[in-house]
């Protein structure tokens, strides 16, 4: 048995033969022709061909991995057709008088290289775009259309990189994960690896002898065993069969709207804490993103991150949630999540300390810098704010001051804003209590039910020997819930609840009961809930 | 001829897919549709030309219309500036 390591693209497991694929490396000979006419002919019906394929891999990526990641195939096939693109093969075969596969060889290497050579890192990556669609057109003149045919065996393909037009082209019943050597794990094809859940490790010198091999993927924990013996066989079957249990029963619930017998519609997001995590947020059939934890953008980084450095993030999830609501919440340090260059003094009580809102509204600029990259993010796509730790009217009309002048601020620099609902956390019982005031003040209330029963108990969650005293179902925690779903209704706003106990299969029906609209849970909790809202009154 | 300016808002610049969708919206008029940048100019009827400028985020890029219909076409490349770029 071989044991290798790698960077996990999506975890899950998988276990089969090893297809060894290569890419076709017979180097495109240069060949005199005598009828031109004939060799352009060839080269445009080559094209014509490739440009259907390119089609055909846009209709079958797209509910795959969604349109903003099948766009690629459709600007693959405009490349194509660029005039300069084919005045250069035209030209060549015209007045050099050589072979098509070659002309386009040459020209696919020309664009590539002039990419190459320029300064943005975006600019220079497309050059494997000018390869890639060169690349396929000589395929298609030269016959070779059946390389990566996998066969009628499910395998788990090795190879030493993959192209995303590679990716999307396997056939997926066959293909029960991949490996390769390079590629990063932000990659097309590791996206789109995800995004279709296939168990992917990236950063394994591939061994051509491996080819037909047994081997087993462990997503999870990042490692690809080749050969295993029988007692890890046995053990990773198990373990893939509980995994194939419950994602068969959950699958049948994608794609269903959340909606109880009575018709009563509640949405289910998801709580994220990562970009990486948006993978599972679809996989799980999400209908939004109910809690965005923007603090690894502060925790990941040694500096402050900058407007654009927060930007990107957040047009990124916006555009990969594609029009679906992403709630996302201001900065939350202070307490237990710390990051040095704050510069924040220690505590004697942090979880009542300087914290979340309290840092942004004594350090505006801060705060500012992260609304400005919110509004600026939230043209593409659908993006609400919420802001945490809230005790007071006063600190709401504040925030909502700063926000409104983030937004002018951008207006005026004729910087598209889109529609931002901004609402806030429920989490300390203050809050709880000025529900019906902070109603009429913001668009939203999601609750916050880790830290409003920290506070209204008094017990520290992270002390383990408070535990006997501790209830999550405190009569207490669950009448302020109550009090706050009633005075959101009473003033137009809807609620939601994104702490720990949204999740809690227990109260669900209580909290249908309630009113509450909405419910933001891990990724991995949205069909289990789904299914018991389907099953309610 | 129509002459304006535009200064690019999006953050990658004159990216692959807006870029596509640009030579499609242009292809629909019949006038010649220029780019000109301080780093060289484009058809913008022409995919590979475009791009090749590299055209980031804050670069000011002017665009000149003329032929059949260049009111018209201005027009509409100017709305498609705004909206996607």
């Amino acid at each position: 048995m071989e044991k290798y390591t790698g960077k996990t693209v999506f975890n899950g497991i998988a276990i089969g033969r090893i297809l060894y694929y290569a890419k076709e490396q017979e180097p495109i000979v240069r060949k005199r022709i005598e009828d031109t006419e004939v060799e352009l002919l060839r080269y445009e019906q080559a094209k014509e061909t490739a440009v259907k394929q390119l089609r055909e891999l846009y209709e079958k990526a797209l509910p795959e991995v969604g349109e903003v990641n099948a766009q690629i195939f459709e600007v693959h096939s405009m490349l194509l057709e660029d005039e300069d693109y084919n005045e250069s093969v035209t030209n060549m075969i015209r007045s050099q008088k050589v072979n098509a596969e070659y002309a386009v060889t040459k020209a696919g290497e020309h664009f590539a290289e002039m990419f190459s050579n320029m300064d943005d890192a975006y600019f220079r990556g497309r050059a494997a775009d000018m390869k890639d669609i060169s690349e396929r057109v000589t395929r298609i003149l030269l016959g070779r259309e059946n390389t990566g045919e996998m066969g009628t065996e499910p395998v788990i393909v090795a190879a030493e990189d993959l192209a995303p037009s590679e990716t999307v082209k396997m056939d997926k019943s066959k293909l029960l994960g991949f490996v390769t050597r390079f590629g990063s794990i932000n990659s097309h094809t590791a996206i789109l690896a995800r995004t279709m859940s296939i168990p992917a490790l990236i950063g394994i010198e591939i061994k051509k002898e491996w080819d037909k091999k047994q081997a087993i993927i462990d997503g999870k924990e990042g490692i690809f065993y080749v050969d295993p013996d029988e007692a890890t066989l046995l053990e990773y079957r198990k373990k893939k069969e509980k995994e194939e249990e419950r994602k068969r029963l959950y699958q049948t619930l994608k794609g269903k709207e959340t909606v109880t017998r009575s018709g009563k519609k509640v949405r289910l997001y998801a709580n994220i804490g990562n970009v990486a995590d948006l993978a599972t947020v679809l996989l799980n059939d999400a209908e939004g993103i109910g809690l965005f934890r923007s603090e690894f953008l502060y925790l990941e980084s040694k500096d402050y991150p900058t407007e654009e450095e927060q930007f990107q993030v957040y047009k990124r999830v916006a555009e990969t949630m594609a029009g679906k609501k992403v709630i996302i919440r201001t900065l939350d340090i202070g307490a237990d999540k710390q990051a040095d260059y704050f510069g924040l003094e220690k505590e004697e009580n942090p979880a009542m300390g300087f914290r979340a809102i309290r840092i942004c509204l004594a350090r505006p600029e801060i705060f500012k810098t992260q609304l400005r990259a919110l509004f600026r993010a939230s043209a593409y796509g659908t993006i609400s704010i919420m802001y945490p730790m809230i005790t007071s009217l006063e600190e709401v009309r504040q925030i909502r001051r700063l926000s409104m002048e983030a937004r002018q601020e951008l207006e005026a620099a004729g910087i598209t804003v889109g529609q931002v609902e901004e609402g806030i956390m429920i989490e300390t019982p203050a809050a709880a209590l000025i529900s019906d005031q902070l109603a009429k003040e913001v668009d939203f209330f999601s609750i916050g039910t880790n830290d409003l029963t920290q506070y209204t108990l008094a017990i520290d969650r992270q002390n383990p020997s408070l535990d006997e005293f501790y209830n999550a179902h405190h009569e207490a925690v669950l009448r302020m819930i109550h009090m706050v779903a009633q005075n959101a209704h009473a003033a137009g706003i809807w609620v939601g609840i994104c702490g720990e106990l949204g999740a809690d299969m227990e109260l669900t029906e209580t909290f249908l009961e309630m009113g509450i609209d909405e419910l933001s849970v891990s990724p991995g909790y949205i069909l289990p809930i789904r299914k018991i809202i389907l099953d309610a009154k | 001829m129509v002459t304006f300016q535009y200064t690019i808002k999006d953050a990658v610049g004159i990216h692959a897919r807006p870029a596509g969708a640009l030579v499609q919206e242009a292809k629909k008029y019949p006038a010649s549709i220029m780019m000109k940048t301080e780093k060289g100019n484009a058809d913008v009827k022409k995919l590979l030309a475009i791009m090749s400028l590299g055209i980031k985020q804050g670069e000011e890029i002017t665009i000149e219309v003329s032929g059949e219909g260049e009111e018209a076409a201005a027009t509409a490349i100017q709305e498609f500036l705004k909206a996607n770029l």
